[in-house]
């Protein structure tokens, strides 16, 4: 599985994991929406724990779903991010959009 | 530049091919023994060469992508990657970073902006309705002693 998600109270999980392109980006972000669109969470954290590669569809990813988040009156939260992935994001300032922990 | 060894793929534009994509010229470039970070930059840049290709140049049909990866004396490498889809009418504005004819709110206008940063050079020709190269370029460092 690309994606795992833990539903709690107060936030959403999405621990992803394996490569994320653009074919599986498009996986996890059906993934995602659909417990955003349901759950309606106050908080949504992306874990890049497991996360072995990234391109820019990985920025895409975050990006929406930062957007999604938005309309409904959410954050985003990026945590474990390694220094690869770190670097793609850099490029993006998406490191100043969203939180981004260690 | 004498060149020497070279390697040439090409498959349709699905994306399931991604993934092999940048994993095959990562296999290839193995031989030089590059760093980790050198080859997490190389496989970054060409798996954005390679989705541009099945996003925007094949769009919504599925054509063929030509890979052609090349080593040079001094650790040089070059891969050019190439389609025969719609083409880039203004080659300048699509490689300004957030620029993206992308309408669905999920690419964010950065492959070009990955490619520099990670490669030493971008060259990119195209022609509307007969398609695009990138030929990505990259001097590996000299590694001094083996394995490491
Ligand atoms: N092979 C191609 N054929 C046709 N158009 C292309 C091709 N490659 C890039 N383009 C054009 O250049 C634009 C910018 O490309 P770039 O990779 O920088 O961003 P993107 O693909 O739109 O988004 P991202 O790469 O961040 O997901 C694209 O939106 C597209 O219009
Ligand atoms: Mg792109």
């Amino acid at each position: 599985m690309a994606v795992r998600i833990e539903i709690g109270p107060e936030l959403v999980t999405a621990y992803l994991g394996g490569e994320i392109d653009h074919h599986s980006a498009q996986l996890m972000r059906r993934e995602i929406d659909h417990t955003l669109l349901v759950d309606k969470p106050p908080a949504l954290v992306l874990d890049f724990k497991d996360v072995t590669f990234m391109d820019s569809s990985g920025i895409g990813l975050v990006m929406g779903r930062y957007r999604l988040m938005q309309e409904l009156g959410g954050e985003v939260r990026v945590t474990n991010v390694s220094s690869h992935i770190r670097k793609v994001m850099r490029l993006s300032g998406l490191d100043k959009l969203a939180v981004l922990s260690k | 530049m004498e060149q020497q060894n070279e390697m040439k793929l090409s498959f349709p534009s699905r994306s399931a091919n991604e993934g092999f994509a940048r994993v095959a010229v990562a296999a290839f470039l193995a031989q030089l023994d590059p760093t980790v970070e050198e080859l997490a930059d190389i496989k970054t840049a060409v798996s954005e060469a390679v989705t541009n290709c099945i996003v925007h140049g094949y769009r919504d049909s599925v054509g063929t992508i030509w890979v052609e990866a090349k080593i040079f004396e001094e650790r040089r490498v070059t891969v050019k990657i190439r389609d025969r889809g719609i083409g880039i009418p203004d080659i300048r504005q699509a490689m300004e970073p957030m620029f993206t004819t992308c309408e669905s709110g999920e690419r964010a206008g950065l492959g070009f902006a990955v490619m520099q940063s990670f490669m030493d050079k971008v060259r990119v020709t195209s022609r509307v309705g007969r398609g695009t190269a990138v030929t990505l370029e990259k001097r590996l460092s000299e590694r001094s002693g083996k394995g490491a």
